[in-house]
């Protein structure tokens, strides 16, 4: 890339002050990367403007100095989504965190694009209210990322997506114009004409940067039912998911936890989870009280049928909240086990879950690779966490290789690339196995609506890209 | 090549994913990713590998660290980040040239004066004698900051040898540390402690020849000198056979329980360090709300703030609440941001007054917002930097209170 005038840099500073202006590259470098470490870029500068109005400033700035802009909330993408690949101008968003307004009446709320997911909750919960979306990274990942994502979590096999609960929000364009998309904050919930937000959800922060956002809030359930169910073996807890769809129940998530992950969180945790069991599966169930129970005996059957060894039923609330403090530590667990990690997130049809599980733990034995899965099972969106050690000469060369071979398996069995975590810099190479040309044509066309340069998140989801030649993961530690 | 000055399987189990990012007050301020936790681990590898130089730089995101492990807290990974900041800063301390100013305060101030309780008396005298000759408002501007902390009237209170245990069947043996800015500025909640202890059935013992307990010299990166505290209360405390050893301020708790792994490679002193932090509790640890008369219903409203050191080092949030609703009933609110550093941090509003301001208005709006009368909280550097926040606020009327002298107060304990 071309030298950046300095006068950019003091334009920028006027704009976003002398404290929202980073440039220093040892300031630079912890923003080289997100949650995904294989790979590391430093950006040019990163800008941390505080209004929309300082955003749209800052994004013509740039459009005027031609410089790719980079929207990041607080960096936890799993896929390398933020990474400034031939450098630019990171736009943060996380000094934009206030709740703006909760309207009770109409169930919504507009809150600023840095907000992290879990602050809806917390601040509307008083009242019997949520917002739906919990990305294991709810308690720091910010709305805006996960409508960049159109994130899941757990309980998105009965509530749906982030895309299911987000009705409007502001768009900056490269070019710095600003466009609402979707319902308005005082307007109704149906607006005519195109669904634009539709489209700018699961974009990857390609399309603009987000600064407001009107969300669904949704009645917190009145009841739960949440079971942790013990398997010997992997296969036998998958083919229960599928059984437990097929009966016609739909739990509010099916979470599949296999051996080595769930030793890794009783190690950190002591939540009394078995260390010798195959699998285990977290089970919820939710809605009113009244033939709850009816469907947990019905799940329980399935459960034993498919020869489950152990039902423990959550008995308390802080039971409940243990259980799925445990499935949402997982990630943060491996730490403990393995220097490096990375995780795939492809989807198979529900029925070859235990296929594709097989497949996993044979691509990483024959590669010398440890490995541990946590699954949406009903979604049949796997997560395989494959260790690697970065200090080890063609460590990190395999666990890609592994990685790769296994969302490659995914796409043959009939699924996708991906489930929640997006394409970014981990996966442009495979958008080529599931869409031919003319679709990837496509997308770019409509890419290019939005942002007709290619200045926004640039080398990003399509394959082809300078990125793709330039591959050479840095190593994290080098002593 | 450096000594590696933090253990790299340590900083390795950070595994980058960001989860603590929203608890961390500096990064709540500024949005900086370089004042987060997993930035600042991310700083530490980059110093460690050479690749960034110790500079002013690379410095300041570690200056700014409050060290209030509410990162830890939330940490899926369970990284032990206290123990890598306390290390980094010793290897800061240690070869970084710092300004004048930060060098007398660090050296001077928080090395040589807070640690020793008659130092700090006398250090603060003249204050005292400004201030009854009310000519406070002639201090030059940079120090009104570190004066306006100093609470109106304080003083120390001597505890005798022994107090005994008021009830006639005893529970045991309490070995009581003072603490050296408590002691100085909060005597009374001290007695306030010792007076709850014994009304528990416990006999308490204030064992002579204690001192700090090395938490102001191992935050600021002087970790051989907060291992001289250590070795010398454990020598004190050992000359007393009691079963638990408590202290009134929740920083000098957290310190004191880490004592094993502070000694770690001290082959003489380990095992030592390891019993006397086996024995460690913070007072709610050892009062039962059920020995309190429930007072439901009427008094002033109350709130609760959590000490960073009680609640993030230690894990404890749940029985000082349930001590103060023993006493206030329907009268408690919970205070929203409860769990997020005030700014106090030990010595840090000195050495970082800008960040300690902004995060003790942020504290003040919070208490502002509950309508909460009283304030209770279990950390005498909390006390005096949100008493502090208050004044500012032109709302000195909301009092703030030691969570022991508001149990002693309240007729608590009797049973």
């Amino acid at each position: 890339m071309a030298a950046i005038a300095p006068s950019f840099f003091s334009e920028l500073r006027a704009i976003c002050g002398d404290d929202g202006v980073i440039t220093q590259s040892e300031r630079l470098m912890v923003y080289e990367c997100d949650a995904y470490t294989m790979e590391k870029h430093l950006p040019d500068a990163v800008a941390l403007p505080r209004t929309t109005e300082e955003v749209v400033r800052a994004v013509k700035l740039c459009a005027q100095h031609h410089l790719p802009i980079i929207p990041r909330g607080t960096g936890t993408s799993l896929s390398g989504a933020v990474l400034a690949v031939d450098g630019g101008i990171i736009i943060g968003t996380t000094r934009l965190n206030r709740i703006l307004n909760v309207d009770y009446r109409n169930r919504r709320a507009l809150v600023e694009a840095g907000v992290p997911n879990l602050w809806i909750t917390n601040a509307v919960k008083e009242r019997g209210l949520m917002f739906a979306p919990d990305p294991s990274s709810q308690p720091s990942s910010t709305i805006a990322g996960n409508i960049a994502f159109n994130a899941g979590g757990p309980h998105t096999l009965k509530h749906g997506a982030t895309t299911n609960h987000v009705l409007g929000f502001d768009l900056v364009l490269p070019d710095g114009e600003v466009v609402w998309l979707g319902s308005t904050p005082e307007g109704g919930d149906d607006v005519e004409g195109y669904d634009l937000r539709g489209a700018v959800i699961g974009s990857e922060g390609m399309f603009g940067v987000i600064t407001r956002v009107v969300v669904r809030l949704m009645k917190t359930p009145r009841a739960f039912r949440t079971m942790l169910a013990v398997f010997n073996s992997a296969d036998d807890a998958s083919h229960t998911v599928s059984d437990i769809i097929a009966a016609g129940i739909i739990p509010v998530a099916m979470e599949l936890m296999d051996q080595p992950i769930t030793r890794a969180i009783e190690e950190a945790y002591h939540f009394g989870l078995p260390m010798d069991a195959g699998a285990v599966l977290i089970i919820e169930l939710e809605g009113h009280e009244a033939g709850l129970d009816r469907q947990l005996e019905r799940v329980i059957e399935l459960c034993r049928k498919n020869r489950s060894r152990d039902l423990k039923p959550a008995r308390t609330p802080e039971e409940r909240a243990a259980l799925w403090k445990c499935r949402k530590s997982a990630f943060g667990a491996i730490g403990r086990i393995s220097p490096n990690f990375v995780t795939q997130d492809g989807v198979v049809p529900r029925t070859k879950l235990p296929e594709i599980m097989q497949f996993i733990y044979d691509a990483a034995k024959k590669l010398g690779l440890g490995v541990a899965n946590v699954a949406h099972a009903g979604d049949g969106n796997i997560h395989p966490i494959i260790f690697y050690d970065e200090r080890i000469e063609g460590d990190v060369e395999k666990a890609y290789a592994c990685s790769t071979a296994i969302v490659r398996r995914c796409i043959e069995l009939g699924g996708t690339a991906t489930g929640e975590h997006g394409i970014g810099v981990e996966k442009v190479e495979l958008m080529s196995l599931q869409y031919s040309a003319d679709d990837l044509e496509a997308m770019q066309r409509l890419r290019r609506a939005f942002d007709p340069e290619g200045r926004c998140n640039p080398h990003k989801m399509f394959p082809g890209g300078k990125r793709c030649l330039n591959f050479n993961p840095q190593r994290q530690v080098a002593i | 090549m450096l000594k590696p000055f933090i253990d790299e399987r340590s900083a390795l189990t950070c595994v980058h994913c960001g989860l603590c990012l929203a608890s961390c007050p500096t990064y709540l301020e500024t949005g900086d990713e370089n004042l987060s936790p997993r930035g600042r681990i991310y700083l530490m590898r980059q110093l460690l590998s050479g690749r960034a130089p110790l500079n002013d730089a690379t410095v300041q995101p570690l200056d700014t660290c409050l060290g209030c492990l509410g990162c830890q807290t939330v940490c899926p990974g369970r990284v032990h980040y206290g123990e890598l900041i306390e290390h980094t800063r010793d290897f800061i301390e240690h070869n970084h040239r710092r300004s004048l100013y930060q060098m007398l305060l660090r050296r001077v101030l928080v090395e040589q004066v807070f640690p020793y309780p008659w130092r700090t008396k006398l250090a603060l005298s003249p204050l005292k004698l400004i201030r009854w000759l009310g000519l406070e408002g002639w201090l030059p501007r940079f120090t009104r900051p570190m004066t306006s902390l100093v609470p109106p009237g304080f003083r120390s209170e001597p505890l005798p040898l022994t107090s005994p245990a008021v009830v006639t069947e005893k529970k045991g043996r309490i070995g009581f540390i003072e603490g050296c800015v408590q002691s100085v500025m909060f005597g009374p909640t001290n007695s306030a402690v010792v007076r709850l202890l014994a009304r528990a059935g416990f006999d308490v013992v204030t064992p002579p020849g204690q001192g700090c307990c090395g938490a102001l010299f191992s935050h600021s990166g002087q970790l051989e000198k907060a291992r001289d505290c250590a070795r010398r209360n454990i020598a004190v405390f050992e000359r007393f056979a009691v079963d638990h050893i408590v202290i009134g301020g929740s920083g000098c708790g957290a310190t004191l329980k880490e004592y094993g792994l502070l000694l770690k490679d001290d082959p003489a002193w380990a095992a030592r360090a390891r019993v006397f932090a086996g024995k460690v509790r913070d007072m709610v640890e050892i009062l039962s709300p059920r020995s309190f008369n429930l007072n439901a219903g009427s008094g002033p409203l109350v709130t609760y703030h959590d000490a960073c050191h009680l609640n993030h080092a230690q894990g404890i949030r749940q029985q000082p609440r349930d001590l103060l609703k023993a006493v206030c009933g329907s009268r408690f609110v919970e205070l929203p941001e409860s769990d997020l550093c005030c700014g106090s941090a030990g010595s840090y509003n000195l050495t970082q007054p800008d960040m300690a301001s902004r995060l003790q208005k942020r504290k003040v709006e919070n208490i502002l917002k509950t309508g909460a009368t009283v304030v209770v909280t279990t950390n005498p550097g909390c006390m005096l930097q949100i008493r502090a926040g208050l004044i500012a606020a032109g709302r000195a009327d909301i009092e703030v209170a030691h969570l022991a002298d508001y149990l002693d107060r309240l007729g608590a304990g009797r049973s």
